[in-house]
């Protein structure tokens, strides 16, 4: 018996819309969440992750409503995040329907966020999400989608982040995101080795070798990926079936 | 048939909510013993810490209910924490007492490499089957967030004494319950409710059980 591999596609929306970005930026429509939802679920993805990636107060309110209808198509657990600052914040995106609610940036400017959250919805349900790009000769973990660096470095956060009750980390490449050339090896490695806690690798995916990769030389425990499904070029079906010809332990969809 | 649905706050209870009315059952909140005295088919959803499972209960009266509707016969399916809070304490909140309808303690999964155990893991069961599992295919995979489990002892129980209830086990850094079951007491460690097409046979086959 062994624990799965995970697939785990994610919907970055602009509170309605699923779009697709280039290394953070020049973001395209790629479909709508609720249909995705439901072809994600039937196809036999392990888990989903639907982002805010705007982000922006006034539009909050449309967020929350697309957690409710993607909620409603799933049989399978649902991470949502994006500009989540606070416990209200997170009460609202699970209320929704979120299994689990990533942090980023709140987290790394109030550490604490993440024990308070981890208090009230136990470490399954807190998802640290760690952007991070290679400055010099180290990881450093970034902000504000990519664009603003910290001082602060992507394993330590990676293992502070566990300590005070984080349950998974959702890694993602700064310098992959949106290249289609392939995940950080050496970045996942590097956090998954350290960390006590599962690792969601993400940033870079194209191909099915990719995610062999990732799991066999990257030592993650479940890997993202965003545009490579939405346009159908990669079924998440026939994705798995690859990786159990790879002898990857994946769930095969029925 | 109608299913209660013990409402402590615990945040799975809407995708539970979710999951029955996929299969057309109706289902009902009860967040006070008056709320399960007429109830015929009850679940404890739960996920996150079992103190707070064990504490809502007690300061809602919720113990008592639940134990004298069980007593009643009806019908009682125990979800991840809800299957935990069914045996005598836990390691995570060891000053508090279970609802001791199995003997035996909850523990964390030490030896694991990485915890939360999260994710897709097989289920096993053991000689004798289960009739939450009817249908399923044996190694069937299962939705798992947990850190603490009832730690399956060779052959045992998680103290060593022969247990009757465990009739589905799974692996991760220990051998553990994933399905235990005696007469009208039904729990599960995994997410049904999170757990595709599998998960819907168990909820299916809770129901059918139930009715």
């Amino acid at each position: 018996m062994t624990l799965a591999r995970r697939i785990i596609p994610c919907l970055d929306t602009d509170a309605e819309r699923v779009v697709k970005g280039v290394n953070f930026v020049g973001l395209r429509d790629a479909g709508d969440p609720v249909e995705l939802a439901a072809r994600y679920n039937a196809e036999g993805a392990d888990e989903l992750v639907v982002l805010d990636i705007a982000a922006s107060r006034d539009r909050r309110p449309t967020f929350l409503q697309t957690i409710r209808r993607v909620a409603h198509e799933l049989n399978i657990p649902l991470t949502a995040g994006g500009g989540i600052r606070s416990l209200e914040d997170a009460r609202a995106v699970i209320r929704a329907g979120a299994d689990k609610i990533t942090v980023n940036t709140a987290a790394v400017l109030r550490p604490e966020l993440i024990s308070e959250l981890s208090a009230e919805f136990g470490a399954q349900a807190v998802v640290l999400a760690i952007d991070a790009k290679k400055i010099g000769t180290r990881w450093t973990v970034m902000l504000s989608s990519g664009r603003a660096s910290t001082a602060v470095e992507a394993a330590a956060w990676a293992t502070r982040g566990a300590e005070l009750g984080a349950g998974e980390i959702l890694l993602t490449s700064v310098d992959r995101d949106g290249t289609q050339i392939g995940f950080d090896i050496p970045l996942t490695a590097a956090i998954s080795r350290k960390a006590a806690i599962p690792v969601i690798a993400s940033g870079g995916a194209k191909l099915p070798r990719h995610f062999a990769e990732v799991f066999r030389d990257g030592f993650a425990d479940a890997a993202l990926a965003a545009s490579i499904f939405h346009d159908g070029r990669q079924s998440i079906r026939g994705l798995k079936q690859f990786l159990a010809d790879q002898n990857v332990p994946v769930r095969l969809p029925c | 048939m109608k299913v209660t649905l013990i409402d402590y706050g615990a945040g799975n209870l809407p995708s539970v909510e979710r999951a029955l009315l996929r299969l057309g059952v109706p289902t009902e909140r009860a967040d006070t013993a008056n709320g399960l005295a007429a109830a015929s088919a009850v679940i404890l959803p739960g996920v996150g810490h079992y103190g707070a499972l064990i504490r809502a209960l007690d300061e809602n009266g919720l113990r008592d209910a639940l134990l004298a509707s069980i007593q009643r016969g009806v019908a009682f399916l125990g979800i991840c924490l809800g299957l935990q809070a069914l045996y005598e304490t836990s390691e995570e909140a060891p000053e508090l007492r279970g609802l001791k309808l199995f003997p035996g303690s909850v523990r964390m999964l030490a030896g694991a490499v990485k915890l939360p155990h999260m994710g897709w893991n097989q289920v096993r069961r053991v000689p004798g089957g289960s009739r939450l599992l009817e249908g399923i295919e044996d190694g069937a995979f299962f939705y798992f967030a947990h850190s603490f489990a009832a730690i399956h002892q060779s052959g045992g129980h998680p103290n060593g004494v022969l247990a009757t209830e465990i009739r589905a086990t799974c692996e991760y850094g220990a051998e553990f319950v994933a399905v235990a079951e005696k007469g009208n007491v039904l729990a599960v460690q995994f997410h049904p409710e999170k757990s595709g097409e599998a998960g819907q046979s168990v909820l299916r086959n809770f129901v059918r059980l139930a009715a």
